[in-house]
């Protein structure tokens, strides 16, 4: 096996040293060939020795794709669907201890510094290269409650009745073509099952790298926070930059019962030839809180809409969203909030900057349903636009169908005002430092509702952003 | 040796109108100069022009700091060399605490060649500090915590110029009607505070419309501006006597001067229109 690994960071597209674009040197134990098909998917399903509902449920998937035309709104997509790797199994069997993991994975994560915040304050942790999670475990007390935290293809072995329950029920493959895509082919991505009562104080965090060229990650997440249980899910996505562009498409599925409780935090810095076009949805029951808190970096093309249906009385959604887009890339952003039942609240809050030609994107939906009287929805979403060649829109879409409800909608766009750099640089700031605490700023309502350490790691991100363009 | 700031025949331009028309000016440090003259005359002009506003074009003229030309340097440079500038409006900047923005510029001012991502001041020193100056100013501390003039009253925002002063003890202060906004006991606070800060350490140009300020930082010299040009020098005498009986014989005096002024300041009719 090559354990070569290459340390030296590489000067990416913007010109910055980028601690996440380095690639390791790791040969897969099986690697299917390019393209997707029937042949493809059933292989896929043979290697992970499944049951024949799932095989069948793929080949299902692979119809409604070939059916479905690609989207004709959000960004330009210019992929060609032969041309990726679909499945790629890095090591044939997942570690328990970070030893048992193979060497230069190891060295992977241990870059990204996983096994650090592990020690220090995670619950859990799953770790995905490629297509398939190398890495997992889980404090034994949570484990002695009754908690799963796994990935989903060993669930599907050993949790099959349970998965079968739920999956696919929040996220038919027929929702969307990418929904549809996932279900032919996903691989990896956590399961999470929350006993009643059951409070997880600490968050399980999930960490996914694309390592190949012309990798597709199909990760396939579901979650299920039980009556009056909680918790707080984590992921952070990385990959190294090549020339050409590589996929991740995920799709995300969260239940969450009768006062539960469910915080889902995304911080993904993708390469900027990265498209990721992802499916995130939650159903919340009554009484219930489900909180999505995203943040986007990097890639090439962001697709994304987080949503929270509210499906009985009591239930509220909150959706968190902050999108950066630098040169090259765009992010079409988002949230979705339906009120399906009387007294569901609703909030989205979307924060976007774009800089050195990027663009942002917010598209969003708030829709009450007939009967979902005092429904109470308030949107927000603030663009900050660094310099003029870069770009913001917004796309509200809002359906009523209801009389007794409140709605609001406030939306502005602002560019960094010369008069406020003026003001910080008169105190001694360059002109960097100060366009940067603008951003931090700009985006501080939301890093102050992230735990401590991934609010770090945000603004971390952000000033590398910022760093690639002035001067 | 005595540091000087010094002001030579500076002509200044924004959107192509002339606004300053042949300042000249010396402030030596440990001197109290007063500028004083009537709305629009360009005090507030003058004092962004030295502090280096982009938006405003110098077309002759030299602004030196110990004999060196400083027109070539971004703000930040000039805030480094010993230069502030309170605002007469000051801006809000959302998000960003009071504190960690005066850390970031307590820090570049004190190690002018700090390159950025280098230490900040240690967090404990900082504080005790802050916490010390805003003691002085009777400010809570709990308002180091407020986003930069986010929201603050206009009596805030003067003393949070203030408390920057404090911090950053610059060589060369100018201070924009810091006494505006202020009720009675805030002025006098914030009088005897600047005293306290600027004295004899600095050298200080005081912009102001009313007396109070000046009762306690008594200037050795008085300018008075009228449409772009320093008409009249002289010491506190001067002072006193706009405040008691306005600029009527300045304004006689120096036709041409408040001409220009009234130019600058009259409003065209097409904007009282509307249009
Ligand atoms: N950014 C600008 N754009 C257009 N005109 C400007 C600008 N800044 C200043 N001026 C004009 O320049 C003139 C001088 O303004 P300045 O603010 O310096 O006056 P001032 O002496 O400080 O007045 P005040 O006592 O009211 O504060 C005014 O006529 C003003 O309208
Ligand atoms: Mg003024």
């Amino acid at each position: 096996m090559a354990l070569d690994i290459s340390l030296e960071p590489e000067q990416d597209a913007i010109g910055e040293i980028n601690k996440y674009n380095f690639r390791t040197e790791s040969k897969a134990v099986f690697k299917a060939r390019k393209g997707l098909d029937r042949e493809i998917v059933a292989q896929i399903s043979e290697m992970k020795d499944e049951p024949g509902w799932m095989r069948d449920f793929r080949l299902k998937s692979l119809e409604i794709f070939d059916s479905k035309p690609m989207p004709r709104w959000g960004g330009a997509l210019d992929l060609n669907f032969q041309d990726i790797y679909y499945y790629l199994k890095p090591t044939n069997k997942q570690g328990r201890t970070w030893d048992d993991v193979p060497e230069e994975i190891k060295e992977t994560f241990e870059k990204l510094g996983i096994p650090e915040a592990e020690r220090k304050y995670l619950a859990g942790v799953k770790a995905q290269f490629e297509s398939e999670v190398v890495y997992g475990s889980l404090k034994e007390d949570l484990v002695q409650k009754g908690v799963i935290f796994t990935d989903t293809d060993t669930a599907v072995r050993e949790h099959s009745d349970l998965l079968r329950q739920y999956f696919g029920t929040v996220i038919p493959p027929s929702d969307n073509k990418f929904a549809a895509l996932n279900s032919a082919v996903w691989s990896g991505g956590s399961f999470i099952y929350v006993p009643k009562g059951v409070k997880i104080e600490f968050p399980l965090q999930a960490y996914f790298r694309i390592n190949e060229e012309n990798m597709g990650q199909f990760e396939r997440t579901l979650i299920i926070v039980d009556e009056g249980a909680q918790v707080h899910y984590v992921e952070g996505c990385t990959a190294p930059m090549y020339s050409s562009e590589s996929l991740h498409s995920a799709v995300v599925e969260v239940i969450v019962k009768k006062n539960g409780r469910c915080r889902y935090t995304t911080i993904q810095n993708w390469a900027n030839n990265i498209y990721n076009l992802v499916t995130k949805r939650a159903f919340a029951y009554r009484d219930a809180v489900m909180e999505w808190v995203d943040g986007n970096l990097g890639s090439q093309l962001t697709m994304k809409y987080p949503a929270v249906y509210m499906m009985e009385p009591g239930a509220r959604g909150e959706i968190l969203s902050i999108a950066f887009s630098g040169k090259g890339q765009h992010q079409d952003a988002g949230a979705k909030l339906v009120h399906a039942a009387p007294n569901t609240t609703g909030q989205i809050i979307s924060k976007s900057i774009s800089k050195n030609g990027g663009r942002s994107s917010y598209r969003g939906l708030a829709k009450v349903e007939k009967g979902a009287k005092n429904a109470k929805c308030n949107v927000v979403c603030d663009a900050l636009i660094l310099d003029p060649e870069s770009r913001s829109d917004t796309y509200p879409y809002i359906e009523i169908a209801e009389q007794d409800v409140s709605i609001g909608h406030e939306a502005s766009v602002s560019r960094i005002g010369e008069e406020q750099l003026f003001y910080l640089m008169s105190r001694g700031l360059s002109e960097a430092e100060a366009s940067t605490m603008i951003v931090n700023g700009f985006i501080e309502p939301l890093v102050k509702e992230l735990p401590m350490e991934y609010a770090v790691e945000l603004n971390r991100l952000i000033q590398l952003q910022m760093e690639g363009s002035v001067g | 040796m005595i540091e000087t700031l010094e002001i030579r025949d500076l002509h200044v331009e924004i959107e192509g109108k002339p606004i300053l028309r042949g300042v000249n000016l010396q402030i030596n440090r440990g001197e109290t100069h007063a500028l004083m003259g009537p709305n629009g005359s360009g005090k507030s002009t003058l004092g962004l022009v030295i502090m280096g506003h982009p938006n405003y074009e110098v077309t002759s003229g030299e602004i030196l700091l110990n004999g060196e030309n400083i027109l070539e340097m971004e703000a930040d440079e000039r805030a480094r060399a010993g230069i502030f500038y309170a605002f007469q409006r000051p801006i809000a900047i959302p998000g960003v605490k009071l504190a960690d923005f005066l850390r970031h510029a307590t820090t570049n001012v004190r190690n002018p060649d700090r390159k950025e991502g280098e230490d900040l001041i240690p967090m404990r020193e900082f504080r005790a500090e802050l916490k010390e100056k805003m003691g002085q100013l009777r400010m809570d501390t709990d308002f180091a915590r407020r986003y930069v003039n986010d929201g603050f009253s206009g009596g805030e925002m003067k003393r949070a110029e203030i408390l920057q002063l404090a911090m950053l003890q610059p060589k060369f202060a100018i201070l924009d009607e810091t006494d505006s906004g202020l009720d009675a006991d805030a002025v006098r606070l914030a009088s005897q505070s600047i005293a306290e800060i600027g004295g004899e350490r600095m050298g200080l140009l005081i912009i102001t419309h009313h007396d109070k300020l000046l009762e306690h930082n008594p200037p050795q010299y008085t300018h008075v501006i009228v449409g772009g040009r320093i008409v009249e020098t002289g010491g506190p005498e001067l002072a006193a006597e706009l405040h008691t009986k306005g600029y009527e014989r300045i304004r006689r005096e120096h036709p041409e001067a408040s001409e220009a002024n009234d130019k600058n300041t009259e409003v065209e009719p097409a904007e009282l229109a509307g249009a």
